[in-house]
This record gives structure tokens, sequence and C-alpha cells, in this order.
């Protein structure tokens, strides 16, 4: 019975639901009593990996100001891919086509204007799977800033070390900075790659299933980053685990077959949800 | 039992076998080569036993001559009685198979051929004097003989005691005297080859520069005037170096040695000729070792000899290297570039593919093609352009209008490119996307990304292609015979003189040196062994620039190990 509605829904795309982000962030009992500022606005964004594959179905979403988003749903639902919008990423892949607006602080990245190297640094991205690159540990995390021109030694010492502490992966490290960043373990990895992410003082952090490769105490400790960072920085994690949604994001968004089905806070997403799609989901009943 | 055989079958047992067999073979091949170049190649150097004997063959007179043979013992082979019947010796035909031996006779100047077959039946009264000395000889290849007399300004020295006694004087004597030779002949060899080969090339570029100034016309007093001054000093000097060779060729040639050869001919031999002389039938193992070390020594250090038959190789040695070496830093950008583009910025689709396919097409073409092309385009084009623009003080005479290193060095290039971009093209798509998309999302360009992060993670890719490149270039002989090899070069490409590195030198070659002393020389009997050496060189430098490669790939390797994708 249930795999038959799941077929079901596959079959016929659930028409546009509109999300009503506004209902969610103007209310003050999901806010945490704030008023909360937004950072990244999605307007009718509509993306085509070619003519008759459309991944991502007029999304309207807003991401709000240092605090953690989280986007969950079932595989190939497009949460990578919308998170691949927000620094243009999708850039990269051929005749992908992206129509609607995305801004950041008020401004559209997909302009002409923009220099997308320097939108990439302002929106720093950690990946699925660690990738860090065949270089020193130290040269692994100082690799932004010198890509922006800078050499002093100085600056970069100070910028890797409080990187490395910000990342929790200073006392583990301080002794192999020169030692080759691919001789550590799975969970030190990720976690430089977050300090090479942070090195370059991002306003966003977008977060690809970055526990997806890890045993559970690294993922513990990505957890505990994540919370902490989330002070300085605007969080946007896409995650299978929602668990962990629960426990590290604030707000959730969730996506099925390209659609945003419903967004609204963590609590209210796992407690009470407003469609029968992100109750089935979220109780396990398909996805 | 049918069970048991498709048992046998099903687990593949067969198909272990051949597998096993294929490698076996390919073993027993290449070892088999190195083995069968390394004896006959290697076995020229030792100082064998010199055998004296007379050899009487039947006649078709029925008159019996015997000749004395002095000589060594190279090989011995089994020939058919009516072969040699028709060559003229009427042997016993019902007697099927005759062995004959071949003996180094040396002394072509006195019989013509230093080399002979002697019918092994015929060949009596074989023993070893232990006084028969060996020579080297810097003209007419080896002597062997009995030394019997050293003449000083052709007056005889006087020895005194009993025989024996007298033999060990002599030879002491003759042995001091070799050594002085061999002093004096480096003296003269260093003034005639470098001191005067300096002046003629200061002579040289005087002579270009007061061309230069009269096609410009900027010549004027002055100049003509500093000019024959500097002339006229180069003069001076050649004058004194003249003397001073002259003086040194009178003392080498004070002394001379009478020998007593096979047929008791007599014969004088000047001191100043001989390159080295020893009695190999005294001599012990360790003796005879040192000999074999100093004659291998001379052959991998010294210039050649006798049209290529005797003495050294090392200026093939050099000029090979170099042009390999010369070849990998034109090939190895290029190749990278090349590849970088194809792989990293083309759009990928019909036109990329139709290249990738024509790039793969190339590597197919023969190689003599590309020599054809290098000295239609290269030479007789791009140099013969160069000489316009660059160097009209020497026209007529071309100076890159020419075969030369440069150009060899650019053809084998333009042969092995499409190597190095393929090899280079697999180890960029190789790099894993998660590498690079790290990288752009910490605000790098796709530059930045390629240059710190994709092209050094490629290194060891790169790395590959040159090391199938040198193999493929270092071996290849045809094109180089049309883009700058020669049989005998006067110089190296790389000496003292400014510019130092003569890019349009003619140079030697390993590959080419093959040939030409295997199938171009005068005496191939006395040239076969040293094919067999230089064959043996060829493969050890070909080895030892492919294993210096290796080791720089591994090392880089080692630092840019592939994350486990």
């Amino acid at each position: 019975m249930n795999d038959m509605s799941s077929e079901q829904a596959r079959d016929t795309p659930s028409p546009t639901m509109k999300v009503d982000v506004s209902a969610v962030l103007g209310d003050k009992t999901k806010t945490g009593g704030e008023v909360l500022s937004s950072c990244i606005d999605i307007e009718n964004l509509n993306l085509f990996y070619s003519k008759n594959k459309q991944a991502l179905i007029d999304i309207n979403l807003t991401i709000p100001k240092q605090r953690v988003t989280a986007f969950i749903g079932p595989s190939g639902c497009g949460k990578s891919s919308l998170l691949r919008c927000f620094n243009r990423m999708n850039d990269l892949v051929d005749d992908c086509v992206i129509e609607g607006l995305v801004s950041l602080d008020g401004s559209d990245i997909y302009q002409k204007s923009i220099d997308v190297a320097d939108l990439r640094r302002r929106v720093g991205m950690v990946f699925q799977k660690p990738n860090p690159f065949p270089k020193s540990i130290y040269e692994n995390v100082a690799y932004g800033l010198r890509i922006q021109g800078i050499n002093s030694k100085r600056i970069l010492d100070d910028a890797v070390e409080n990187s490395l502490m910000a990342a929790a992966l200073w006392d583990e490290v301080k002794d192999r900075l020169n030692d080759s960043a691919l001789g550590m373990s799975g969970g030190q990895q990720q976690r430089l790659v977050i300090a090479r992410t942070i090195a370059v003082e991002p306003e966003v952090l977008l977060l690809d299933e970055p526990a997806s490769a890890l045993d559970p105490i690294s993922t513990l400790k990505i957890e505990e980053l994540i919370n902490e960072l989330k002070t300085d920085y605007t969080i946007v994690i896409v995650t299978h685990n929602m668990q962990q949604a629960a426990r590290v994001s604030d707000f959730t968004a969730f996506m099925y077959m390209g659609n945003m089905v419903e967004f609204d806070s963590t609590n209210s997403i796992f407690t009470n949800p407003r469609q029968k799609q992100t109750e089935d989901y979220i109780t396990g009943r398909y996805g | 039992m049918n069970n048991e055989l498709s048992n046998w079958m099903r687990r593949g047992t067969p198909w272990v076998w051949l597998n096993a067999g294929a490698v076996a073979i390919s073993i027993v091949m290449v070892v088999g080569l190195l083995i069968l170049l390394t004896v006959r190649g290697m076995s020229h150097f030792w100082p064998r036993d010199v055998l004296q004997a007379n050899y009487t063959p039947p006649t078709s007179t029925g008159e019996l001559l015997t000749t004395q043979v002095i000589g060594e013992f190279v090989e011995s082979e089994m020939v058919v009685a009516a072969q040699i019947a028709s060559s003229g010796i009427p042997v016993d035909e019902t007697q099927d198979l005759y062995e004959r031996q071949l003996l180094k006779l040396g002394n072509r100047d006195i019989t013509g051929a230093d080399f002979t077959w002697a019918l092994s039946d015929f060949v009596e009264d074989v023993e070893y004097p232990a006084e028969v000395v060996a020579m080297e000889r810097r003209e007419w290849g080896n002597f062997y003989g009995f030394l019997r007399n050293i003449r000083e300004a052709g007056e005889p020295l006087a020895f005194s005691g009993d025989t024996a006694d007298v033999e060990a004087k002599r030879w002491l004597e003759f042995n001091q005297r070799l050594e002085r030779a061999l002093d004096i002949r480096d003296d003269i060899y260093v003034i005639e080859n470098q001191e005067i080969g300096l002046i003629n090339y200061a002579m040289e570029r005087l002579r270009l520069r007061e061309r230069r100034l009269e096609l410009d016309g900027e010549e004027s007093p002055e100049t003509s005037a500093e000019i024959a001054v500097r002339r006229q000093e180069l003069n001076v000097e050649y004058e004194l170096l003249q003397d001073e060779l002259l003086a040194l060729y009178e003392t080498v040639n004070r002394d001379s040695a009478i020998f007593l050869a096979a047929n008791e001919q007599e014969i004088e031999i000047e001191f100043a000729d001989i390159v080295r002389a020893y009695k190999p039938n005294q001599m012990d193992i360790f003796s005879k070792l040192l000999t074999y070390f100093s004659k291998l020594g001379e052959f991998m250090t010294a210039e050649p000899r006798e049209a290529n038959t005797e003495g050294g190789i090392f200026p093939a040695i050099f000029g090979t290297v170099m042009m390999v070496m010369l070849m990998s830093v034109f090939v190895t950008p290029f190749g990278v570039v090349a590849a970088v583009y194809l792989r990293e910025y083309a759009r990928q689709g019909f036109v990329t593919r139709a290249i990738r396919i024509a790039v793969n097409n190339l590597a197919g073409v023969p190689s003599i093609v590309y020599g054809v092309f290098g000295l239609g385009f290269f030479i007789y084009i791009i140099g013969a352009e160069i000489d316009q623009i660059f160097y009209p003080e020497a026209l007529p005479a071309p100076t890159f209008g020419t075969p030369g290193l440069l150009w060899a060095s650019l053809t084998l290039a333009l042969l092995t490119v499409p190597v190095v971009i393929v090899a280079t093209e697999e180890g960029l798509a190789r790099i894993p996307r998660s590498v690079r998309e790290g990288s752009l999302a910490l605000g790098a360009t796709k530059f930045e990304t390629l240059w710190r992060v994709v092209l050094p993670m490629a290194s060891p890719a790169m790395m590959t292609g040159l090391i199938l490149a040198v193999a493929r270039a270092a071996g290849e002989v045809a094109p180089l015979m049309l883009v700058g090899v020669v049989k005998l070069a006067p110089s190296l490409p790389l000496d003292g003189n400014y510019p130092y590195l003569h890019l349009e030198q003619k140079f030697m070659h390993l590959g080419f040196h093959i040939y030409d002393v295997g199938f171009q020389s005068p005496n191939i009997e006395a040239a076969r062994p040293l094919v067999f050496a230089t064959a043996l060189l060829l493969v050890i430098v070909i080895a030892g620039l492919n294993l210096t490669a290796v080791a720089l790939r591994n090392h880089l390797r080692e630092k840019y190990k592939a994350l486990d994708v």
C-alpha cells in the first residue's frame, strides 16, 4: 500500500506548493523571540540539467542569517542542486540552466557583474567526501589566503592557527602542520576542510552531507562544530540523517522531487508537520 | 575422468598456464637478448692469448705452401666440404663437414687483411709463445709479433746479459718509452684539438664579425684596424702553438721499435703510433682484468679511430643523451600545454574528438616521414630563414639551414608529442572532481585551480608520458639520418666556446653508430663485436634515462598520491 502511494507520487509530480516562508520567520515563537534578517533569498528558482530534466521546480525560500538551516528529503530530490545554486557551483555543469532569482544580502548573485571567485569566497562549501589537497596540513588551510595573494608568514600562521582552533583540530595537528593532509583520518580530513573553508572568512557555510562518509564519533565532532560555528556564520546543511537535522538545525526545509514541500522551524517540522508528505518521510514511510 | 577434465578447465588452470607461459617467454626473450649483447659485445675487450701456428692448406696444384700465423682465435664453425671446394681449396669431399676457425692476425699493413679463415685440419704446431706482443696502433689496426729491438733516433739500443735477461730489460725499456710517447701524445692532443681549435674558433668569429660589419655598412677604419690587430695577435699565438707542436712531434718521433711479425718479417713501428701493448700469454688473470677494464674504459670515454672500428664511442653516447634531453625540454611543456587545453578548456565535442583521433594517429606515422618533414620544414624553411635574418655574414655557408642538433631534437619532439599529450590527458582526467571543486569553492579561479592543484597532481602522468617519449626517441635512427646525425662529428655540441651549447652542430648517435659500424664499415670482422658492444651501451643509456625519469615520477607520485576515489 505504501509502495503504491510512493510510486504514484513519483509518476505524478505533486502540484507546486507554496511555502509561506514569511509566516515562519515572522512567527516569534518559532524564531526564539527574535526578528531574523534574511541572508539568502530564493525567488521562483527553476533549474534544468537538460531540456526535459528539471531538477528544481519554482523554489521560494529565505535562509535566515546566523542560523542553521537543514535541507532534508529523499535522494535525488534536489537538495544538493539547490545548495550548489548558492555558490554557483552548478556553473561547472555543462548545459545547466537556472531561472529565477538568488540573492545574497540583497544582491543577485547571477547577475553578470558578479565575480564568481569572490562569491565563492563569501559562500564557503564543504563537500560530502573530505577533499583535502595533496599538500601539507598548513598549506591546505593557507590555500584560500594564498589564492587571495596573502603570502605574509605572520598573517598565514595566525589564520591557520585560528581556523584549526575554530574547527577543533588544532590540538590534534599542531605538532605536524607540515605533514601531508592525506595522512589524516577521514574525520580529521573533513574538519580540516571546514578549517580551510573558514580560513577565508566566508559569510555563509554550505555543508553538503558533511558527515555521511564518517564514523559516529567523527560525526558527533562535526555536529558539535556546527553548533559552535553558528554564532558567526549562516549555515546551510544538506543531510540524509533526520536525527542529525533535528540535532543541529534551527530551521528545516523538506524537499521532494524538486519541490519545496515544507519549510518551518525544526521543532515544528519534526513534531507537527503540516504536509502529509513531510510526515510520511519523517516517520520513515518512504524515502 | 571427463568430470575431472571439465573441473580442470572450469578452475581456469589452462588460462593461468597460458598467462604464465606468455610472461615466461617474454622474460626469456629479453634476458636472452641482453645476454647475447653482453657476451658478444663485452668479450671483445678481453685480452685473449695469442697463438702461433703453421697453416698448410691443400692447393689445386698439389704444391704445399706453409705459412706461419700469429694471432687471436676468434670463433670456429662447421662448413660443408663442397662449399670449401667451390671456393678453390681442394678438400676431400667424402668428408661432409670441415671445421674452420676465424683468426685475427692483425698486421693489416703487411698482409692487407687482418682476419683469416683457416681450416682446423691443416693448422699444425699450435703454441702460445710467452714473448709474443699484442699491440693496438693508431693506424692499421692491431699488430702481433715479437719485440726485437728499440731504436733511439735511428740508433739501436744495446742490452747486456743472457737472452732472458735481455728480453726482460728490453720489454721494460719499451714500456717506459711507450709511457713517455703516450704522455707527449696527450700534450699534442690538447694543443691540436683544444688550443688550436680555440684559436680557429676565434678566427672564424672575427671573420664573421668583419663580414657582418661589411654587410651592415658599419665598417670604419677603426673597426678594420681593431680586427686586423686582433687577427695579428691570434696569428702570433697560432705560430707559437705550431712551433710547440712541431717540437713535440719531433720528440715523440725520436723512438721506434723493431718487431718480428709472422713469417720472419721485420717491421719498424714508431712509438708515436702505439696506443697499447701487452704480452697476453704472460699475463695472469688479474693483469688481464686490468687491461680489460682499461680497454672498456677507453671504449666508453675515447673518440673513435679508424673509421669508427677502433677506439671509443664517447661522442655518440654524449650526442644521444644530449639530443634526448633537449627533446625532453621541447616536448614536455608543449605536450602538457596542448593536453591542458584539450582536456580543460576546449569544449568537448566533435572537434576535440577529431583532434584526439588525429593526435593518436600521428603517433603511428612512420618515423622517416618525420625525418622528411624535419628536413623540408625545419631545415630548409625555418633554418634557412634564420640564416637570412641572423647569420647573413656566414652565407653561403649555412648555420641553421643545415641538419643539426636543434632540428634533430625538434623533429623527435614532434614525433613523441602525441605520447605526452595522451598521457597527460589521461592524468588530468583522473584528478577527482571533488578536489577541483574544493579549490573552486575556496574562491580560486579555474586557472589557479589548474596551476596550484590539478597540474601538480597530474605531474606523475606527465612523467609517464615523458618516459614513453624518451624510450621512443632514444632508439630512433631513421629520421635522425636526415636531420642531424653524422658518422663522425669533429667536436661535441657542448664545449668551452661561447655560446657553449652549439645547437647548430651535427652530432653522433649510438643508434646511427650501430648502423654505420655494422653496415658501412670497411672492416666488417673488426667492427662486428663493436656493433654488439654499442647496442648494449645504447640499451644501457636508454635504461638509464628511463630509470631517472621513473625515479622522478615515483617521487612525484609519493608526493601527490591520489586520494582514494
